[in-house]
């Protein structure tokens, strides 16, 4: 029945020897994070032939922590997407309902947990991809604080907004996954000391007795009735044990999705700028310059999701466009940090629903892909903030998963962990 | 005066340069790959998964690249910000790995410097707009299909049947020194790459040898003489008027100069028959002395420049204070005039380059500088030069020079022998200069043998002894070489001379 679901690009096992915290685990990694003598795909024809010499970082504290490697999860094309339907492999379905998408990009990593083909996996979120299909597919998802996690061997999308996150079925065991994955790389100049010797999983223990809890009302409105019921009852389970929770308003975070778009876009036209058919793609045969022959083997090697990102993108940083779209972008951007960190002086830690949406069924949000930008409304202001977020199950509705999603201060992994794991109980 | 004669005299040359130099750090400028580039080493071996470029590596700034960029704004007076970032610029090119340079933009390591050189005898100064750290791209050949090495294959890109890629040259550092339109005159621009190279190699942050180490691309316009004023400058919209073309692939000085002639001359042909200068990019042909138009008909090019988010600012706010560099050769060669007495010429020589500024003054520290500067700048650096040497392939030999300077000071050889025969043999058979005076014979004869030989030479000439006393001046000077012969040359002519006299006239 799994297979069905199509979960993985490639399904190869990687032993490791070691003894470690993740021994006799198994885990699921997304197709976009490098694993020396296993393809990677990044769910695209661009890279279907495409085998890293070298591991990511995280495959090789996966390798150290005694974890032993299934297989390569299947994802939106370069992380583009949020239903992993924009997959050159094919869509992945929900294993809580088949006809319906498993969210994205990260589909195949959170199919994965879901459907117990592996005990965990790892999964990348640039603008929600880890959290969005953890809420649809009923698992633990966390995006991680930006630095706290080594991209080292991610295959860029956008670059200033990714981290690498875990999944898994409960939320002490998702943190036992960051714990391993965490820490300082000096291959990525971005990561910081934090997470060195962290322990997230024991931070799991569902004390949020005196926790405040902020609502962004902006979070709210717009979602699902459905989607708002399951979530005010599992915020009123927190009050019951001891949480206390408040409205707040952040203003800035209706220009989030805009900002979002145009910032991604961007960076990846730079980062896939490289996919050109000289060392990746199909390559040679073509009549004409270089020029010529690099726009055909682009033309064939991408998805129109990519192509529309990286035309898109290459246009807001073009001279005459960079001040009105991508510099507008970012201080829209600086305008959403600051408007966290002023919530964060009055709360620990704030609330909203993971996606506004119920799981849509295959195929259904294809067609307007504004629409389905818009359902990362709750998403993209937290990596627009480089900060961490924990997607909890927080219940049913009509029988589809609904996730809550939990945002903390930078570097404040372990009160997110912990809020999380009340949830849970 | 005819009407063309009026036009050549009517125009002058404005020149602006953009000089790439790689900086000579151990390891690229973000990634651990060594920089130096064996004589034999193979396309694509010195590489990682960072210069390649492979999806998901990530570059992490080598701050020896910045130490070195930081000196040279130090050199040049420049202004070094608070804190210096990188950009990325975008552009499809096949020797970019990642179809995106990483280089400076908006905060680049060093602004608003001078550089101060000498042109037939004038001090002229020219002033450094910016100069900026960047990522060297891989090098491309063109080839042709068929049999027979590569080189022989190796063709201009419009006879090409494919390219090739080596990346080993992806990722080392550069550093882009972008002056502004301050040069009048080719032979200027000569004179200025001479002095900046010099000056790079004093920092010890260059190695003119490797190949590539210097490039230039040179902009050159022709603006209406009368327009320049008193000062020598130019406004902005007299430059903006001009026409230009920039001139790619220069990579010498006598190059540079050689380009820019030529080009200007181009220019002023088509100007003198009532023609317009095409705004455009021309390549500078080597063999041929020429520029060609690149035909690119491209719109002015757009690199969408924006942050590199992988590297996080780097503050550099103290580090103008905390780096020191050594003292640069306008201010040493002052110093060896004043300190040693030496004239402007032989001051000059001795500072060519610090390796040889460092071995002068080694010497000079244990003997007479006079006789010093003698031996380093005329006789060593004239027979290195000869052996298309340089100071650097005796290194470690420093004592040998100075027993040499030694035996000359203590007159234990004759200055003859010792340029002639010694200096030649210790360079070419690299011996001892003991060893060569032993094998030789040379050891200046003591009084005793030289004695000895005066008398046999009386005894066995006894016509030129008779000539002698008869007043013919000959005689003596063959009596002399009668010694020196039996000496062989170890004696010294002038007391041979003395001795004979002495003992003829008894």
């Amino acid at each position: 029945m799994s297979a069905d679901l199509n979960i993985f690009v490639t399904e190869e096992t990687l032993d490791s020897d070691a003894d470690g915290p993740l021994s006799g685990k198994t885990v699921a990694v997304k197709d976009n994070i490098s694993t020396e003598g296993l393809r990677t795909t990044c769910g695209s024809a661009m890279l279907d032939d495409y085998v890293p010499p070298y591991d990511a970082t995280v495959v090789e504290r996966l390798k150290n922590a005694g974890a032993t490697i299934v297989g390569k999860a299947n994802m939106d094309e370069f992380g583009m997407g949020s239903t992993t339907e924009t997959s050159a492999f094919g869509a992945t379905k929900n294993p809580v309902d088949p006809e319906r998408v498993p969210g994205g990009s990260s589909g195949g990593s959170a199919a994965a947990v879901a459907a117990g083909e592996a005990d965990l996996a790892l999964g990348t979120d640039t603008g929600g991809s880890v959290r969005n299909p953890a809420a649809f597919c009923g698992v633990v998802g966390i995006k991680p604080t930006y630095g706290l996690v080594s991209r080292y061997g991610l295959v860029a999308y956008a670059n200033s907004l990714e981290q690498i996150g875990p999944f898994a079925p409960t939320v002490e065991e998702a943190a036992e996954l960051l714990d391993v994955i965490a820490g300082p790389d000096a291959n990525d100049a971005t990561t910081h000391d934090e997470g060195a010797d962290s322990d997230y999983a024991s931070a799991a223990d569902g004390d949020v007795d005196g926790l405040t809890i902020g609502v962004p009302t902006e979070l709210v409105e717009g979602a699902d009735d459905r989607v708002v019921e399951t979530f005010e009852a599992a915020l009123s389970d927190l009050e019951a044990q001891g949480a206390e929770t408040t409205e707040v308003s952040l203003e800035s975070v209706g220009h989030a999705v805009q900002a979002y778009y145009v910032i991604a876009m961007s960076e990846a036209s730079s980062n896939l700028a490289r996919f050109d058919g000289v060392r990746y793609g199909k390559s040679g045969g073509y009549d004409g310059n270089w020029n010529e022959s690099f726009a055909r083997a682009r033309e064939e090697g991408f998805g129109a999701e990519v192509k529309r990102r990286v035309l898109l993108g290459t246009y807001a940083l073009s001279a005459g466009y960079h001040d009105k779209y991508y510099k507008k972008a970012q201080d829209a951007r600086a305008w959403v940090a600051q408007d966290f960190d002023a919530a964060f002086e009055e709360v620990d830690v704030l609330a909203s629903p993971t996606m506004p949406v119920l799981p849509p069924k295959l195929g259904e949000s294809l067609d307007d892909p504004l629409q389905l930008y818009l359902t990362d409304a709750n998403t993209v202001p937290v990596n627009l903030a480089n900060l961490p977020a924990i997607s909890v199950p927080a219940g049913e509705a009509e029988g589809l998963p609904v996730g809550l999603q939990l945002i903390g201060p930078k570097f404040g992994e372990e009160t997110i962990v912990r809020a999380a794991s009340a949830v849970e109980n | 005066m005819t009407a063309q004669a009026l036009e050549q005299r009517d125009f002058a040359v404005v020149i602006g340069l953009e000089v790439h130099v790689q900086l000579e750090t151990a390891t690229k400028i973000f990634c651990g790959c060594s920089t130096d580039a064996a004589d034999d080493e193979q396309p694509n071996t010195r590489t990682c998964p960072t210069c390649l470029g492979l999806p998901g590596a990530l570059p992490v700034l080598n701050e020896g690249a910045v130490e070195a960029a930081v000196k040279v704004g130090k050199a040049l007076d420049a202004d070094i910000p608070e804190q210096t970032r990188f950009h990325r610029k975008n552009y499809y090119y096949p020797d970019l790995p990642k179809n995106f340079q990483i280089t400076q933009y908006d905060a680049p390591i060093c602004q608003d410097g001078t550089l101060e050189f000498s042109v037939e005898g004038e001090t002229r100064e020219v002033d450094i707009r910016r100069a900026h750290l960047e990522e060297d791209p891989g090098s491309i050949k063109h080839v042709r299909d068929g049999t027979g090495n590569l080189d022989s294959r190796t063709v201009a890109i419009d006879r090409a049947d494919y390219t090739l890629v080596d990346y080993n040259r992806a990722g080392t550092p550069l550093m882009e020194i972008v002056t502004q339109p301050d040069f009048r005159s080719p032979s200027e621009v000569r004179s200025f790459l001479n002095k900046l190279e010099e000056v790079l190699e004093y920092l010890g942050i260059f190695d003119s040898t490797r190949d590539g180490s210097l490039r230039i691309d040179a902009n050159l316009s022709l603006v209406p003489a009368d327009e320049i004023r008193d000062d020598g400058s130019i406004s902005e919209e007299v430059l903006e008027a001009a026409n230009r073309t920039e001139v790619k692939n220069i990579s010498s000085h006598k190059g540079a100069e050689k380009a820019l002639t030529y080009e200007a001359s181009r220019q002023r042909n088509l100007v003198q028959r009532g023609k317009t200068v095409e705004q455009e990019t021309r390549h500078f042909n080597e063999a041929h002395g020429s520029t060609v138009s690149m035909r690119t008909k491209e719109e002015e090019k757009d690199y969408r420049y924006f942050r590199e988010a992988d590297l996080p600012p780097l503050q550099v706010a103290g580090w103008k204070e905390t780096i020191d560099i050594p003292e640069l050769p306008d201010a040493r060669r002052e110093r060896f005039r004043e300190e040693y007495g030496l004239d402007a010429e032989s001051a000059s020589k001795l500072t060519s380059t610090k390796e040889v500024a460092d071995f002068y003054e080694q010497v000079a520290e244990t003997f007479d500088p006079d006789l010093a500067a003698t031996w380093v700048a005329d006789n060593l650096l004239g027979e290195l030069n000869y052996r298309d040497m340089a100071i650097e392939d005796i290194d470690g030999r420093l004592d040998e020079f100075a027993r040499l300077v030694e035996l000359v000071a203590e007159d234990e050889i004759t200055t003859k022998n010792a340029e002639e025969v010694v200096l030649r043999r210790m360079l070419d058979d690299e011996m001892a200069p003991d060893d060569v005076i032993d094998e030789e014979g040379l050891g200046k004869a003591d009084d005793d043998a030289v004695g000895t030989a005066v008398e046999e030479a009386i005894e066995e000439n006894p016509d030129a002894v008779e000539d002698y006393h008869s007043g013919e001046g000959g005689a003596l000077n063959f009596l002399v070489g009668q010694v020196m012969q039996k000496t062989g040359g170890s004696a010294d002519p002038g007391s041979v001379n003395g001795m004979l006299r002495e003992k003829l006239d008894e």
